[in-house]
């Protein structure tokens, strides 16, 4: 599928000098407006009056979104790689921005079915080619420290619902006299359809912004003073390429989504759980010793855990490398969910630090990967091997939720349980995380029968659109 | 394929009004969030 010239790989090659610091807040662009995914409880409760549904069903636009995500990151990977950034953040941008007007429309006119197409379907498209837009032009531009510059761009998204969640209150605020966004309070559905117009433009000119500015480095160019050689040294990391189509018949590929699947898996448990977690863990007598306020407040927290995570662990996975980065996120993690289960209702501090800590090894796994995958599969089609490992997100999206609520309900009414209620989900994740720890123990280098042939003497032209003259 | 790299030498002038101008413009959204956050989250300390 070809795209408009304007917004061609071989249109946006930087020239001499450029600056590649611009290359992380046209990522950030793309990745602070999709984050908006992890925002939509701000309205949830005011959609399920509007259209007079239940949860489910309402809960069904989000979960939509979130398939979409992987799927559209595995259909259209190659896709994203083959025809650079800039083509694939604006088609990002179109669809996100599409999803949310034709959501409008749907809240307008009262029809959610257009709501599951606009936000659900078409957002989710956004979604997954949104997300692994950037990556593999970000580890390109950063040959010297892949883990600190994927690590900015994911940390976006993190950032995104931080910053969506209070723009979207003061949005509703702005669009329905009686709303003033204090806990309880439901805003009109008309003004969650003028909310999704207005963010629907505003992500537009923000994402278009991104693309406007990216650029991919010339097929030679190296950062100063950086001799990939020297990377090379590193065990596991390869200056081979494997393409998508061979990495999916890799083993390694595989273990590599067992490791993000149960590090997902076992973050979401806690995620989605957060504040009526914490009041269960210290509830005695019925009444809890956390009040709602401070649940809420315990939510923050641990979005700005997730947030930092992405981009501190990620970052120090280029100095100790990837590997031993995920025996932490999932060996230390094992340790942290015992301590949880075992002595984390003993204080709130100790709770609060003990969750903190699990979801930014949560946040890090989600933000090392794609170096890990550039270690072991090389560059050349970094995005497309990303965007199928990511079905593993949406994998462990609904696994997690399931394990966690499915052992809660056999454990008693919400509102009723206390710590020890958790202590079997929580034993469970354990078990999850050990699973994980031995598939990253198994990652060993990529065999030499999956590289792509050396390509020799190829004009730089061809080699940028991906298209490459092969011998071996 | 050609031997000569394209080695960054530093980046141009002109560009960095640029660079400055694209961080400021995704900073100020992220610096909102994350004040709108921390205000939340003290709550867990003071709620």
């Amino acid at each position: 599928m070809a795209v408009p010239s304007f917004l061609a790989r071989e249109r946006i090659v930087a020239k001499p000098g450029f600056n590649r610091w611009l290359i992380p807040p046209a990522a950030l662009a793309v990745h602070l407006s999709i984050g908006q995914a992890y925002a939509t409880s701000v309205y949830k409760v005011a959609l399920v009056e509007h259209f007079n549904a239940s949860l489910t069903e309402i809960g069904i636009i989000f979960s939509l979104a979130i398939v979409m995500l992987g799927v559209s990151a595995a259909l259209f990977g190659t896709w994203v790689d083959k025809n650079g950034p800039r083509a694939a953040m604006a088609t990002a941008a179109v669809f996100w921005s599409a999803g949310f007007i034709v959501g409008s429309l749907g809240i307008f006119t009262n029809q959610l079915w257009l709501v599951y197409l606009g936000y659900g379907v078409l957002g989710g498209i956004g979604l997954g080619i949104g997300y692994i837009s950037p990556v593999s032009t970000l580890i390109k531009w950063f040959p010297d420290r892949p883990g600190l510059a994927t690590g900015m761009a994911i940390m976006g998204f993190g950032g995104g619902a931080m910053v969506a969640s209070p723009l979207s209150r003061q949005l509703m605020n702005w669009y329905d006299d009686d709303y003033t966004g204090a806990a309880g309070e439901v805003a009109s559905g008309n003004s969650v359809g003028f909310l999704f117009l207005t963010l629907g433009l505003v992500y537009l000119v923000f994402m278009l912004f991104g693309a406007f500015i990216v650029r991919v480095p010339a097929a030679d160019w190296r950062p100063h003073g950086f001799d990939p050689a020297t990377v090379k040294q590193k065990s596991l990391v390869t200056t081979e390429n494997v393409s998508a189509n061979n990495a999916i018949k890799t083993p390694q590929f595989w273990l590599l989504w067992t490791v993000l699947f149960c590090n997902v898996t076992a973050g979401i448990g806690i995620l989605e759980q957060a504040a009526p977690m914490i009041q269960d863990f210290f509830r005695e007598g019925g009444t809890s010793a956390v009040a709602a306020a401070a649940a809420a407040g315990f939510v923050g927290l641990l979005s700005l855990f997730n947030m930092a995570g992405r981009f501190v662990w990620s970052s120090t996975s280029d100095y100790i490398g990837r590997k031993p980065i995920y025996m932490v996120y999932l060996g230390v993690g094992i340790v942290l969910y015992i301590g949880l289960a075992t002595i984390g209702s003993s204080a709130v501090w100790l709770f609060v630090a003990l969750a903190a800590v699990i979801i930014s090894f949560y946040g890090g796994g989600f933000a090392t990967v794609p170096a890990y995958l550039r270690d072991l599969f090389g560059t050349y089609q970094v995005g497309a091997i990303h965007g199928r490992l990511l079905t593993a997100w949406a994998a462990a999206g609904i696994a997690g939720p399931l394990i966690i609520n499915g052992i809660l309900d056999m454990q008693g009414e919400p509102g009723n349980l206390v710590a020890s209620d958790y202590r079997p989900a929580l034993f469970i994740m354990v078990g999850i995380l050990a699973v994980g720890f031995v598939a990253n123990l198994l990652i060993k280098p990529v065999a030499e029968k999956y590289f792509e042939p050396k390509p020799t003497d190829v004009p730089e032209a061809a080699s940028t659109t991906g298209d490459r003259s092969l011998t071996r | 394929m050609s031997t000569a790299r394209t080695d960054d030498r530093g980046p141009q002038e002109g560009s960095k009004g640029l660079v400055a101008f694209a961080w400021t413009l995704v900073g100020i959204p992220l610096v909102y969030g994350l004040y709108n956050t921390v205000k939340a989250a003290s709550a867990l300390f003071t709620g």
